[in-house]
């Protein structure tokens, strides 16, 4: 089949590879009918995140068509429509059974190296590095599904692919974000990136009673898109000082919520970007945590910050003082994709959310390392790409 | 569900001086009945790395004190005799600190400055050195101090390391290896798994087979190193359903061999804890773990691995893996050195 491989850094190709088999009684094989590129493949892509080989497959947005079902899987039938939760779980363990997936104990076969790494191991993930497994993700023509009676949800015939793509991560990433928030009716939430997850952040802070939603971003078309489809003000932080915009806007006090939706490679302005870029390409730090400092400092007394935004290794110059004693509190992780399919599927087709309204690009699989450079660069006003195999 | 009686716990555990076996191992210390507790490993035990820098440097210091003329001119050094007899007060209060395992901690300086002065005395001398002989004596004096402060170093390091868990000797000479793990099932359901040892083969990598003699004999057969396979038949030396297991190899086994599982109920009664201690006494004693080492067998990994293999199978009804799935084409470096990425 064809996939889309990492060679390297900045270096992807679309290249022959054998076709996926089953390889244990809960496994599942699809036929990808849809498949999209995450901001966060952007950090595998830049290589930042270590243990990366060469040959692995990407891909962790993906849904598609059974083909294939191991012995043990009884709730799927060959020719079911499914999209894929992009952590794998395994449904059995204490955190799969506390509704925590993306902490499942049993998926990553290589927790031992993620244990040396971030003291202890998360759950594997498709596509995503070797640390979280080294599973081959989702931006082909094929793929394996582990636990495959736990994970994928079907999904009714007059719902489009497009409409429900974004089941896989993004839109409940987005909304776990804010949920994390603690939102109650009043709430005024600052989300920093208006990628797709900051999309989906800003929608569903609104859904769960925000009363006011201020984004912050620099791309114009990504600004625009906050104002008109998600209803968020916003700030352009190369523009405008962002601290005194966020005290302006709310009487002095700081946002009831701040929510991180850039992660690792924010860009910096200023000294404080130099000084990250320098000390990222010198290995002396893995982050450029920008937003994450001004989302702490713009946060108000007491409130939450809330990162969805993906982190791999070590940040410094982390506002803790101001962390501790203003009295904040810290929400963050991947997300347990699971554990919203159901309640965002049923929201898609009641017409609450049209997660469709953010792509920008459809693009053939064998045009995947186009896309790639594209989406990075933000050429041609790119938020995002669904890849056709 | 429950079909393990406490007749069967009588019979299979007779009265039994559990402090009679190797005090050492995890059976002795927290004999059936008692509950873990953490204990952290001693560490007053002096290395024989910190003994043999400790006694040279004394030596070295007291040589400097006594005789400073004689030594500084079989060591090339040119220096006025109060340096040198200072040099070695400094040797003589670090060697009583190594000796003393690090304590007093402030003492530890002296080891520094010690290590100061010399390197300072020699940088001085060789400037002035005259002939070739003195700067060849110079050279090996200095190669000698170098070896000297790495020793202290290594052994400084050691003194202050703390201390980690899961791989030991115990005191009849025995390699101890302990990992735990918790599992989200109960005591009895993981004790049953355990019981039956014939599907040891499907998480214990290095095993091919175990096959039942009688209800307390079985027979092993693992895979060692080079192709080649060992077995030897073991015993189940108790047997507390629900709580705690333990076997160990009958006479004549070439590797004397022996484990103890315990399970104890997870607090707030989520799952259980499994922990595994095995001890083995390798071929060629320490030298032979250490050369077992060298070829890429670490017990304590190995364990762990294990133990995840045995989770993933109790819990969710098959083992985890990636290896034979799909991949684009791999560099030859890590074809070569890491077997463990899959494709």
């Amino acid at each position: 089949m064809r996939a889309l491989c990492w060679h390297g850094a900045k270096d992807v190709r679309v290249d022959n590879v054998p076709d996926p088999k089953i390889l244990n009684p809960r496994d599942a094989i699809l036929k990808i009918t849809s498949t999209a590129i995450c901001g966060s493949d952007l950090h595998l892509y830049d290589g930042y995140i270590p243990t990366m080989e060469k040959g692995d497959i990407l891909g962790h947005e993906f849904m598609g068509e059974v083909v294939e079902l191991g012995s043990a899987v009884t709730n799927l039938k060959i020719g079911d429509r499914v999209v894929v939760p992009f952590p794998i779980a395994c449904g059995n363990c204490y955190f799969c059974e506390e509704q925590q997936h993306s902490l499942c104990e049993n998926s990553n076969p290589n927790a031992a190296m993620a244990e040396k790494m971030w003291g202890h191991s998360p759950a594997g993930i498709f596509g995503y590095s070797h640390l979280t497994g080294g599973y081959a993700g989702g931006q082909a023509e094929y793929v394996r599904v582990p636990y495959a009676d736990v994970g994928p949800i079907r999904v009714p015939d007059g719902l489009d692919d497009e409409k429900v793509l974004f089941l896989s991560d993004i839109l409940p990433t987005g909304y776990m974000a804010a949920e994390n928030c603690d939102i109650r009716p009043g709430h005024v939430v600052a989300v920093w990136g208006c990628g797709p997850v900051g999309q989906f952040a800003i929608q569903s802070a609104y859904l769960l009673g925000a009363e006011r939603v201020i984004a912050i971003d620099r791309f114009p078309e990504r600004l625009r898109m906050a104002r008109e489809v998600s209803r968020a003000e916003t700030i352009n932080y190369e523009e405008v000082n962002v601290l005194d915009a966020l005290k302006t806007i709310t009487g002095g006090r700081g946002p009831d919520a701040c929510i991180d939706a850039v992660g690792m490679e924010a860009h910096g302005v200023g000294l404080v970007g130099a000084y990250d870029r320098v000390k990222q390409a010198m290995m002396l730090e893995t982050e450029r945590p920008n937003a994450l400092r001004e989302a702490l400092m713009a946060c108000r007394n007491g409130g939450v910050v809330s990162i969805p935004g993906v982190y791999g290794g070590f940040l410094d110059k982390m506002p803790i003082g101001s962390f501790m004693n203003r009295s904040l509190t810290l929400k963050t992780g991947q997300t347990h994709v699971q554990r919203y399919l159901k309640p965002l599927l049923d929201r898609v087709q009641a017409g609450e959310i049209d997660p469709s309204v953010i792509i920008t690009h459809r693009m053939p699989l064998e045009q995947a390392p186009d896309a790639y450079r594209m989406f990075r660069d933000k050429q041609d006003e790119c938020v995002k790409v669904v890849l056709k195999p | 569900m429950n079909d393990i009686t406490t007749d069967s716990r009588q019979e299979a555990t007779p009265e039994r001086d559990f402090s009679a076996l190797d005090p050492g191992s995890a059976l002795s210390k927290h004999p059936p009945g008692s509950e873990f507790r953490y204990e952290a490993p001693s560490r007053d035990q002096l290395s024989t790395l910190a003994t043999g820098a400790g006694m040279v440097i004394l030596g070295l210091g007291i040589a400097q004190l006594l005789a400073p003329r004689q030594v500084a001119r079989s060591t090339g050094i040119h220096a006025h005799p109060s340096l040198v007899r200072a040099s070695g007060a400094l040797s003589v209060a670090s060697a009583v600190n190594i000796l003393n395992k690090g304590r007093p901690a402030p003492l530890g300086l002296a080891r520094l400055a010690c290590v100061g002065l010399e390197l300072t005395l020699l940088a001085r001398s060789a400037m002035h050195a005259g002939s070739s002989g003195r700067r060849s004596r110079l050279a090996l004096t200095g190669a000698g101090v170098a070896t000297a402060a790495m020793l202290d170093m290594s052994a400084a390091l050691a003194q202050t390391a703390r201390q980690t868990m899961g791989e030991r000797s115990t005191e009849s000479g025995a390699m101890a290896v302990e990992k735990c793990i918790t599992v989200n099932k109960s005591p009895e359901e993981c004790y049953r798994f355990w019981r039956e040892f014939d599907r040891f083969p499907e998480f214990m990598e290095h095993l091919e087979e175990v096959s039942k003699v009688n209800d307390t004999r079985s027979h092993w057969k693992a895979k060692a190193p080079i192709g080649s396979s060992v077995e030897w038949d073991a015993d189940i030396t108790a047997d507390q359903p629900g709580e705690l297991l333990a076997w160990h190899s009958a006479e004549g086994a070439d590797v004397d061999n022996g484990g103890t599982v315990r399970f104890e109920r997870a607090p707030g009664g989520r799952g259980t804890i499994v922990r595994v201690e095995m001890q083995y006494k390798p071929p060629g004693g320490k030298a032979g773990a250490l050369v077992a080492r060298l070829f890429g067998e670490n017990p304590l990994q190995q364990m762990d691995a294990d133990l995840r293999r045995f989770k993933q199978l109790i819990e969710t009804g098959e083992i985890t893996t990636t290896e034979g799935q799909s991949s684009g084409p791999r560099s030859t470096m890590v074809k070569l050195i890491k077997k463990g990425v899959p494709g």
